[in-house]
């Protein structure tokens, strides 16, 4: 029944092809807009995830004031404002996850007759969780590695290889400015950050044997950065007015004295790229929206005038047996048809748009099962919606007046 | 299911039908009898406005009757719901028009199976039930073919052999010969006799008395009610 239907539903499209494809147009555009939508929309989520997730998630960083500003405590002019101490009470406050007080700059790293420039950082074993680094081969050093301040060293895959070519470089010794390291371990890659750096291209020290033998510091116990990581995105402002203020508090700041810290927010970044993405999927969900609601009207029009022209043949129907609900799902059928093929034919237009999107632009696309499913989605339910009131027209209608129509 | 030769395959008591004009509610038939039995081949008369029409519509179950009752095969049918009128037509009437009635984007054959499609069938019996009736009708060659293809006549023997494809207990023409030339319509009313003398009861409206005269039994309406009431051999020249 179904398929004889079916056929006949075919049928009645082809008889008149060239308004049929009209026809099906508002849907074509309508359902090609959805794709691309969610292409790109799904494509920029894709991406900002795919970058705080090699960045680590939720996190801002303190660093330490400029050196001539009033803000300089008791007297050790040309002292970092942070300390050590600081960040240790930063990690009491609520909502603060992991903190990480960091010193990092570039050095030169020797091994054999190789040798190679790399991003030093000096930090605890908390930085390694908010940035989400994982271990590749070997191990992470851990608090009394900081606490003595040994000479040991992970690399990231990119210094790895540069400085060990094909050698697994986990128990091997290297120098860095003289001062022998011992690698313990290899991280796992992360690839480029936002502004293209590579972020394999580092090496990770404890914080404590980065400042007595690489990069020196006049003041024991300060700190250039500290990397504070919170729970929640929510939690982000919050934590970072706590910091704020207890800085302050530590720093003996009073009121109307400008911090002698600054704060950067890393996440916002991406957010704000993200943003963008965003505001550009709103506005191609509004053309698609009205797109399916004019295509639908469309489909509504065509299917009253098919109605009316085939009078006559609902009549003859009715009179071998038709039944209401065989006029009212021949005619749905239709309109659902006509919404199915320009929902098809848009899945496509939509994909090789949304790929040459990707081809012309670079932009990260993401095209998937779901898409596809909530344009037949869309597409029966506008059939449906729009083809309700014709077909219940040609269903009502009264077989002698319909046999009778010329 | 063999029906008895004195089986009554319509029988219409009291049967009226009014509408509503500006004028007022005009009665179209007045409170008609008439006992149809199984086999017979009946000629239903009149000028037009005369309510042959009228009955027509509502022995067809086209329509439903103001007043009176109408037994279908033993059922009351007056008081039916639209869709089980819609089963009546499928299963237990075949319809005949003036105008072929044949739907012109589908093949004879299709055209053929169509009340089968609404009976439920599957494609197979279909297939085989329409090309067994297109044979009968001697068109088997053309199954495939579109309506507009073939002529006035055998179209209407395409429309015949689609009111007998559900195996009806009765067949309802409804000027059958009207779109035809004389000669055509002479075949065609050949086969209406064949097909009665296999039994089918066939219910003939026409106005045209060399047509009527096709039919066993005759039967004129005026003004909504039945005039006469006789069998062909009786009728007066």
């Amino acid at each position: 029944m179904l398929k004889a239907m079916l056929g006949e539903a075919w049928l009645a499209m082809g008889a008149n092809r060239l308004r049929t494809a009209l026809t099906m147009l508002g849907m074509v555009i309508g359902v090609g807009a959805v794709v691309i939508m969610m292409a790109i929309g799904q494509g920029a989520q894709y991406a900002v995830q795919q970058t705080i997730s090699t960045m680590g998630s939720n996190l801002f960083i303190v660093l330490s004031g400029s050196f001539t500003a009033s803000g300089v405590r008791s007297g050790s002019a040309g002292a970092p404002s942070l300390s050590v101490a600081d960040a240790d009470t930063i990690a009491e406050l609520d909502g603060v996850v992991h903190v990480a007080p960091t010193h990092q700059g570039r050095r030169q790293l020797v091994y054999g007759s190789q040798n190679w420039s790399a991003n030093v950082v000096g930090t605890t074993p908390e930085y390694l969780d908010a940035r989400a680094w994982t271990i590749a081969s070997g191990a992470a050093f851990g608090d009394s590695d900081v606490r003595s301040a040994t000479r040991v060293a992970l690399l990231g895959k990119t210094t790895a290889q540069n400085l060990f070519g094909d050698e697994d470089p986990v128990g091997k010794t290297m120098r860095i400015q003289q001062n022998p390291f011992i690698v313990i371990g290899v991280l796992g890659s992360k690839g480029q950050n936002l502004d293209g750096n590579d972020q394999d291209d580092t090496v990770i020290i404890p914080l404590s044997t980065a400042q007595r033998k690489v990069f020196g510091t006049p003041f024991l116990g300060s700190v250039r950065m500290i990397m504070v990581q919170a729970d929640s995105a929510e939690a982000m402002p919050k934590v970072m007015d706590s910091v704020t203020s207890l800085l302050r508090q530590r720093h003996r700041l009073r009121d109307g004295m400008p911090d002698d810290f600054f704060m950067r927010n890393l996440s916002a970044a991406a957010e704000s790229e993200a943003e963008t993405t965003r505001t550009m999927s709103i506005l191609l969900g509004a053309i698609a929206s009205i797109s399916l609601l004019v295509g639908g009207i469309g489909i509504m029009n065509i299917m009253l005038v098919s109605v009316t022209e085939r009078t006559r043949e609902i009549g003859i129907r009715m009179a071998i047996g038709a039944r209401q609900k065989d006029i009212l799902s021949q005619f749905l059928l239709e309109a659902v048809m006509i919404s199915f093929a320009g929902c098809l034919l848009g899945l496509l237009i939509g994909l090789g748009v949304a790929l040459g999107i990707n081809f012309f632009t670079g932009m990260v696309i993401v095209v998937s099962g779901s898409a596809a499913i909530i344009a037949f989605a869309v597409a029966a339910g506008v059939g449906i919606f729009f083809g309700w009131y014709p077909a219940q027209k040609a269903a009502r209608l009264d077989p002698i007046e319909a046999l009778r129509y010329q | 299911m063999s029906p008895g030769a004195n089986e009554s395959v319509i029988r219409v008591v009291g049967l009226g039908k009014s509408y509503e004009t500006a004028a007022g509610l005009f009665p179209a038939l007045k409170g008609v009898n008439l006992d149809i039995k199984s086999g017979e081949y009946i000629a239903i008369m009149g000028p037009s406005g005369s309510g042959k029409s009228t009955f027509m519509n509502l022995l067809g179950c086209l329509d439903t009757p103001s007043t009176g009752d109408y037994f279908l095969a033993g059922r009351n049918v007056a008081h039916m719901d639209k869709d089980a009128l819609a089963v009546l037509r499928n299963r237990t009437l075949g319809f005949v028009f003036q105008g072929f009635n044949l739907l012109p984007r589908m093949s004879l054959q299709d055209n053929v199976a169509l009340p089968l499609v609404y009976a439920g069938d599957d494609k197979e019996t279909r297939r085989a039930k329409a090309r067994e009736l297109l044979g009968k009708v001697g068109l088997g060659q053309y199954a495939e073919s579109l309506p507009n293809r073939i002529s006035g006549g055998q179209q209407q023997r395409v429309a015949i052999a689609r009111a007998l494809v559900n195996s009806p207990r009765l067949i309802l023409a409804d000027e059958p010969t009207g779109n035809l030339d004389s000669h055509t319509s002479e075949e065609i009313m050949r086969l209406f006799g064949e097909l009665n003398a296999e039994g089918i009861t066939i219910v003939l409206v026409t106005h045209e008395n060399d047509i009527a005269a096709h039919a066993k039994r005759q039967v004129k309406f005026l003004d909504g009610e039945i005039v006469s009431d006789h069998l062909t051999a009786q009728v007066p020249a």
